[in-house]
């Protein structure tokens, strides 16, 4: 009876005229303006700067980029569809698809990365090294239980922001490390459009997680913060093992750790809490920030210790001025 | 009178922000149809970042809305401006937009709601800022 009467329920239209949450549109159209394709990137321009990485270099950064792509995957097969059930409004279910899809971009361009500068037998050889690493499968393995059938819908968006916003960062590290010292310049613009994307992701996934929250008793947004925290340092202590293993050969583990300390804290940010980690463990290398985002070196008029402020001319302002 | 007005989306990082540094301050309203805040006195405009991947759109429509009133943008001192590194370039270009539209200084830039060494930053420097903007007739 109960099934008779699901199977005749009224499917709805998505109408994007009437909004039920104006975030729901503003995400989509940051999302669709944003879209690329890897095909987009010159990566064959990297060829010869490929040539000049030493062998354990080049399978360090194979072996990064197939860790990156699994967890893509995941968060394209298994966790941004797990989310759709859970979505409170049609056009948060699009904006899903849309992450979903997106993430098959970002893992579908490692492989373009792999084709263009690495041999066949190197690459088999990371990707069987990603089923076999006891980290990498443990990280995933932690996220992936909390996207099964039947777990708690916030919990699993927490999990979903620490993927998107704190667990990539292992990986990302690298390519901003050799575009700092002017290697992989090309893969290195692949990965920031990549960088760009998780960040929207991680926002709009702890703003939906922020907004469920609200509706939640006292207890229970306690229960849900104690999760949120408790799940961040257990993959943390699975992070800085797999940390170690990939970056100890190189001597960069603590330069790492302390980018991934910086993105822990701003995973926690993207879902309302506070800092888990203290600004003497966050402070980034200069050039890997200065690798993430160019002229925007630390700035602060006050002290007078940025050089790169900004004064413009006064302009009469009109209203269609401000249409930028 | 506060000497801060700000915008912060439903998302509330930058109503964090302004909680964390204590001091008063007004708000922008997110709905179109409520009343806008009209500051007395200079102050400085805290704003996220939203622009797409190309730098359009970085200003809400709310702050442009705030911002077009002539009155209200002659008291406007300077800008704080948030947004995430992930932007790259574009990281927190609100801040520089409205500068150069308005012929101010960015007096600081964030990530987010901020971390403890930029809110004692910005503590500090406002003190300073608004302490000399008030000797300033």
């Amino acid at each position: 009876m109960k099934d008779h009467a699901a199977g005749c329920a009224i499917r709805k239209a998505i109408n994007w005229n009437r909004m039920q949450d104006d975030k729901d549109l503003e995400v989509w159209n940051r999302l669709t303006v944003n879209f690329w394709l890897p095909e987009k990137v010159p990566l064959s321009n990297d060829v010869q700067s490929w040539a000049t990485l030493r062998p354990e270099e080049r399978e360090l950064t194979i072996r990064v980029f197939t860790g990156l792509t699994l967890l893509d995957t995941v968060q394209n097969t298994v966790g941004a569809p797990s989310m759709l059930p859970d979505a409170t409004t049609p056009h948060e279910e699009a904006v899903l698809t849309n992450i979903a899809f997106m993430e098959a971009v970002h893992a579908r361009s490692y492989s373009s990365i792999f084709s263009t500068l690495c041999l066949t037998k190197e690459v088999d050889e990371a990707f069987r090294w990603s089923e076999e690493n006891p980290h990498l499968q443990a990280k995933a393995r932690l996220i992936c239980e909390e996207y099964k059938a039947g777990a708690d819908p916030l919990k699993r968006k927490i999990a979903s922001v620490f993927l998107e916003s704190f667990l990539f960062y292992s990986g990302f590290y690298l390519p901003m490390y050799w575009s700092s010292r002017a290697k992989l310049t090309n893969t290195a613009d692949l990965i920031r459009l990549i960088i760009r994307d998780e960040a929207v992701h991680g926002y709009y996934i702890g703003y939906k997680y922020q907004r469920g929250l609200e509706t939640q008793p006292e207890a229970r947004r306690q229960e849900l913060k104690d999760f949120a925290f408790a799940l961040m340092f257990d993959l943390y202590d699975i992070e800085q093992r797999y940390t170690a293993e990939l970056y100890d050969g190189l001597g960069l583990t603590e330069d790492v750790k302390a980018f991934l300390h910086y993105n822990a804290n701003k995973a926690l940010q993207n879902l309302g809490y506070e800092a888990l980690f203290p600004p003497a463990a966050c402070e980034v290398n200069p050039a890997i920030l200065a690798a993430l985002s160019p002229d925007s070196e630390n700035h602060d008029f006050f002290s007078g210790s940025g050089s790169s402020y900004v004064i413009g001319k006064a302009v009469a302002t009109e209203d269609e001025d401000w249409d930028f | 009178m506060p000497a801060l007005v700000y915008y912060s989306s439903a998302s509330g990082n930058t109503a964090r922000f302004v909680a964390q540094l204590g001091l008063e301050a007004l708000r922008i309203p997110i709905s179109p149809a409520a009343p806008m805040p009209e500051p007395a006195q200079p102050y400085v405009l805290v704003c996220p970042s939203y622009a797409d991947g190309q730098g359009r759109g970085a200003v809400a429509k709310q702050v442009i809305r705030f911002l077009n009133d002539a009155p209200r943008r002659a008291l406007l001192r300077g800008v704080i401006a948030s947004g995430n590194r992930n932007f790259g370039h574009l990281f927190a270009c609100a801040g520089g937009v409205i500068a150069a539209k308005c012929n101010i200084p960015v007096l600081y830039r964030f990530e987010l709601a901020g971390t403890e060494t930029d809110i004692a930053r910005v503590r500090a420097g406002l003190a300073t800022f608004l302490g000399t903007q008030c000797l300033t007739p």
